[in-house]
């Protein structure tokens, strides 16, 4: 399975990259997604996956008795998914404001505005 | 001599002080500090005629075996004498020139300051001490060039002067370190003692033509002179007493102190003898051609310097007795002349020639000083100009091989010298009087004829008796020769060659001058044949570079991300990647182990779902994509033992995809659409990428597993943090500090967003809902409200011990109200939470602040330390405190940006009736946000 998993986390970072790589702001932002749930995977596999028990001590003990998943990673996962929402939260935003300001979302207009006029007159960039 | 330096620095540091308080007399005072430098070099005359070399030795680095030595001898004294004399005389005259500049006090500050860094030049025995000083007097004269930095014209020319100086200036400190490496020494003295190990090393040839460029450079040499006719943007004074007495000279100064160590070789004389000839050349013919006495005196320094570099490259005895004397004339001559033409500036207007004439009337006492140096500069008996030119003719005549040549140049440059000293010295002073400007002509005050009516009286005295210069000239002369010559310093030697040469130099230049203007024009109808010359050059050079430079910065940061992003990436694959290939060759497929068909269709359908989401330009069926992709990873989390993250995860997706569509209202429907050939350079790059990283983690896979702190944690969890969630455990307790950062970003995150959204240009609402409520939703939405509110508090309390916790529950509370907002909309949502949610940012933040705090201030133990006491049959703890400032971070993050951005979209600022519970089912005036409007469901067109 750890096998898999790797590819699976090779194939999304492609797909995450490919994305970032594009001129609508809005496909680089589901790149961005993409790219933080590649990782993620990457950290759980790095981690090493095991088809086991969640890493819960027993009632009664004070460690677990048999083989139970990695927690540390998942630790680290859960404050990245967490962090990673708030990214795209925000970049979302972001993206929102830009639109509402220049008029375009497409990145390669954006590169090329003057810096100091958010034009209002600045034609809609549709492709 | 340090202590004269010092001294010199710091009359330089005091001089704007001192031209506040002394006002008028500013010149005056600060003059007395290079007299009283000048009367101190002067007493050492008599010591160094007497062979006396003054060493001063100071440690400078001593790591590197660099001191910072000084040495006065005959040459440095000549030099520093010239320095100091006529920087008193040019201060007192500065003084009323540029009286009631506003600037006056950083314009002394500057000339000082040029003084010390040339006292420098010339009193270093350290190669590298004299290049420090050498740059700082190019320094000086940047600023001193562009002092009316108001002028564009000023300014360019400051550059122009500091560019040509300063690359030459690069290549000396080359050629010296050079020149270190062959001797073995920096200090001049013990190079001095190496000249047959220098001049045999193969570093000789570079060593000398990188020094030779530095000379150059800054003396004005053929191709570098165009810099300094620009340079006379300068004030007079400056130019008087940098661009023709001292600064152009310290490249002469340079070649002097390297003759002995460097010269004799067929190389040094022939690039000297033909680089002087050159520049001798275009000076004397620039001279003419111009009517600004600026300009003139300009180009016959540069005849002059010309002159001196061919007699320091025929680098024999009367050569250099000749280059030695004539360096003193030109010095005397000149500055007196450029101080005289900033007196006729000052007293008539103008400097231009042609509509000057007949000044002798008004400005008698300026004439007389203009008659001594112009007649200096002829070179006519017994100025002091004369026993300069008759020893430079003696000397070329002396040179085997090139009697006939040097001369004829010679007697030809020397002409139309007389031209100029007659352009300068006659032209204003003589004739008709000519009122070119409506100021009344007037002679200027005493402290500004002063000077070049001394100037001209010391060549007067000189020129009648030269021998009193004998002890000065022939100390100097010992030096560059490196041993001791016989000389004599006479105004007549008799009727020889060297007399009928400079009898039939006086014929030829009154002649030329009589035709001067015929000449003049004749010459500038050429000027666009000479414009195609070195100063074309530099230009060219100039504007390529910076073309180049802004082409390089446009590719390397043209502002566009994906270009960025295409580099960064391709940087990785190239350098990852292509290191992993050669590393460790093409990975075979390990084994792939055993494997449920459940998992494998997982893993295909999350495959799947990326590559549409990646592939479709429909913006919903990517987003549907990502869904597919992200809930596929929940699953896995959950086969793989990870409860808590598959939670996390599908409540993430939920939120991401109610702010994406909230977002996607307020977007166009058509995205812009990436070239073909962008995005077959953009699948390349993800694809190198994507393979790298799957090799990377099947290498990583191969390894053996340590899993020493995994275990630590599962230890230490129940009996060091009373929880069985291990992972819970070490989000709240073990690594809670990380945690609380963590939060900290999501609160920041949050308050950005909403400035975003808030402030600034207003946004035009875009969303134009026409939907109905609908009235399963806003009933299923109410009960389920409290149901889920619930939920997550019970996932909050039970999250130490079974899956669940803060992050878990503040993402079920989240996800709660959210409900409620897209049944009953915006205005209903704010009112149930009574209060903006941006609160809870602040009250989480404090509350994890504080559970932090209690071990502090409880036990001493360091922060986030958790404490734990039993109520009853409870274990309660700070960590479980601190989970609940999780929980509000993640309600209040989530709630502020989904809250803000609906306000925004949908424009509810101005609808913000007022909405009960009981009247929401109702309410055809409610614009609930169940729909998504018809423009977002369209997918791009293509």
């Amino acid at each position: 399975m750890d096998v898999l998993l790797a590819l699976l986390a090779g194939l999304l970072t492609a797909a995450g990259v490919y994305l970032l790589l594009q001129r609508s702001l809005l496909r680089m932002l589901f790149g961005v997604i993409l790219l933080s749930n590649a990782v993620n995977l990457i950290l759980f596999v790095a981690g090493r996956t095991l088809r086991a028990a969640p890493p819960i001590v027993p009632d009664g003990l004070t460690a677990p008795a048999a083989a139970v998943a990695n927690p540390l990673p998942q630790a680290l996962i859960l404050t990245a998914i967490v962090i990673g929402f708030g990214l795209v939260a925000f970049a979302f935003v972001l993206l929102f404001r830009a639109y509402a300001t220049f008029n375009t979302l497409d990145a390669d207009t954006l590169a090329t505005m003057p810096e100091d006029s958010p034009a209002d007159d600045e034609p809609p960039t549709a492709d | 001599m340090l202590i004269a330096l010092l001294f010199s620095i710091a009359w330089a540091l005091i001089a704007p002080l001192l031209v506040r308080g002394a006002g008028r007399a500013g010149g005056w005072v600060l003059a007395l500090g290079p007299v009283a430098l000048c009367a101190w070099f002067a007493s050492h005359v008599p010591a160094v005629r007497a062979g006396a070399v003054v060493r001063e030795t100071t440690a400078w680095v001593p790591s590197l075996d660099v001191g910072a030595s000084f040495v006065l001898d005959g040459l440095s004294l000549l030099f520093v004498l010239l320095i100091t004399g006529l920087g008193a005389v040019i201060a007192v005259y500065a003084g009323r020139y540029l009286e009631g500049h506003r600037d006056l006090g950083r314009f002394f500050l500057t000339f000082l300051a040029f003084m010390s860094a040339m006292l420098g030049v010339v009193l270093a025995d350290n190669l590298l001490l004299l290049f420090i000083f050498w740059e700082a007097t190019s320094l000086c004269s940047y600023l001193l060039v562009g002092f009316k930095h108001e002028a564009e014209g000023s300014r360019t020319s400051a550059l122009q002067a500091l560019l040509v100086t300063g690359s030459g200036g690069l290549a000396l400190l080359v050629g010296i370190l050079l020149l270190g490496v062959a001797g073995g020494s920096y200090e001049l003295s013990v190079l001095a003692e190496r000249v047959g190990q220098i001049q045999s090393h193969p570093l000789y040839l570079p060593a000398f033509v990188l020094i030779a460029l530095g000379a150059f450079t800054k003396s004005a040499q053929v191709p570098f002179h165009f810099w300094l006719p620009n340079a006379m943007a300068a004030p007079t004074p400056v130019s008087a007493y940098l661009h023709s007495a001292t600064m152009v000279k310290a490249g002469v100064y340079l070649l002097m102190r390297m003759d002995p160590i460097l010269g004799g070789t067929g190389v040094w004389i022939w690039t000297l003898v033909a680089v002087g000839s050159a520049t001798m050349l275009v000076g004397s013919v620039g001279a003419l051609r111009h009517t600004d006495l600026k300009k003139v005196l300009a180009y016959s320094t540069i005849t002059a310097l010309g002159t001196l570099v061919v007699l320091l490259g025929l680098s024999y005895g009367p050569s250099i007795k000749a280059a030695v004397v004539f360096l003193l004339v030109h010095a005397l001559y000149k500055s007196g002349l450029f101080l005289v033409a900033g007196s006729v500036d000052h007293g008539v207007g103008t400097r231009d020639v042609t509509t000057l004439g007949g000044l002798r009337r008004v400005m008698p006492l300026t004439a007389l000083a203009a008659v001594l140096a112009g007649l200096s500069m002829a070179g006519l008996p017994p100025l002091f100009g004369f026993v300069g030119k008759e020893l430079t003719y003696k000397a070329k005549l002396g040179v085997e091989n090139l009697e006939w040549l040097l001369p004829t140049i010679a007697v030809f440059v020397n002409a139309l010298t007389v031209v100029a000293a007659g352009v300068l010295a006659a032209k204003p002073f003589f004739g008709r009087l000519q009122r070119p400007e409506t100021r009344e002509a007037h002679e200027v005050p005493f402290a500004m004829w002063m000077g070049p009516l001394l100037i001209g009286t010391v060549g007067l005295v000189f020129g009648a008796a030269p021998g009193m210069l004998y002890d000065l000239v022939t100390s100097a002369v010992d030096v560059v020769a490196g041993e001791v010559v016989e000389i004599k310093l006479a105004l007549w030697y008799g009727f020889n060659t060297a007399l009928y040469l400079s009898v039939a130099t006086m014929g030829l230049g009154l002649v030329a001058y009589r035709f001067w203007a015929p000449l003049r024009l004749a010459l500038a109808q050429l000027d666009a044949w000479t414009a195609a010359g070195p100063a074309r050059a530099y230009h060219g050079l100039f504007d390529g570079l910076l073309r180049f430079a802004g082409w390089q910065t446009q590719f390397f940061q043209g502002g566009s991300v994906r270009t960025y992003l295409a580099a960064t990436f391709g940087t990785v694959v190239l350098l990852v990647g292509g290191t992993l290939g050669l590393k460790s060759g093409l990975v075979s497929l390990p084994e792939v182990g055993t494997m449920f068909p459940y998992e494998a269709a997982l893993v295909a359908i999350v495959a799947a779902a990326a590559v549409v989401a990646a592939a479709t330009s429909s913006r919903l069926l990517s987003l549907t994509g990502l869904g597919v992709v992200g809930l596929g990873l929940a699953l896995v989390f959950v086969l793989m033992g990870a409860p808590d993250l598959a939670m996390t995860q599908f409540l993430v997706e939920i939120l991401i995809v109610v702010i994406a569509l909230s977002v996607l209202q307020g977007l166009p429907s058509r995205t812009p659409r990436t070239s073909r050939w962008g995005r077959a350079q953009a699948l390349t790059i993800a694809g190198g990428l994507g393979a790298t990283v799957s090799l990377l983690l099947l290498g990583v896979l191969r390894l053996p597993f340590d899993r020493a702190v995994a275990d630590y944690y599962l230890r230490q969890s129940v009996p060091g943090g009373f929880g069985q969630n291990v992972v819970n455990v070490i989000l709240v307790d073990f690594r809670a500090l990380d945690t609380l950062g963590e939060i900290a970003v999501l609160a920041v995150a949050a308050l950005g967003a909403f400035a975003l959204l808030r402030l600034g240009p207003p946004v035009a609402p875009s969303a134009s809902r026409t939907a109905v409520p609908s009235v399963v939703l806003q009933t299923g939405a109410r009960l389920l409200l409290a149901v889920l509110l619930l939920a997550s508090l019970f996932m909050l309390w039970r999250g130490h011990n079974a899956p669940g916790g803060g992050f878990i529950g503040g993402l079920f509370a989240a996800s709660a109200v959210v409900l409620y907002l897209l049944a009953f909309g915006h205005s209903a949502t704010e009112q149930l939470l009574r209060g903006s949610p941006r609160i809870w940012l602040g009250v989480g933040l404090a509350v994890a602040v504080a559970s932090g705090l209690v071990g502090v201030v409880w036990r001493g133990a360091p922060f986030l330390t958790g404490q734990w006491t039993t109520v009853g049959a409870l274990k309660l703890g700070t960590p479980l405190l601190f989970d609940v400032g999780v929980f509000l971070v993640v309600v209040g993050f989530t709630l502020t940006i989904i809250l803000a951005l609906e306000r925004v979209v949908t424009g509810s600022t101005t609808s913000a009736a007022p909405l009960s519970d009981d009247e929401a089912g109702r309410g055809s005036e409610t614009p609930p946000a169940v729909e998504i409007p018809a423009s977002s469901m369209e997918s791009s067109s293509d």
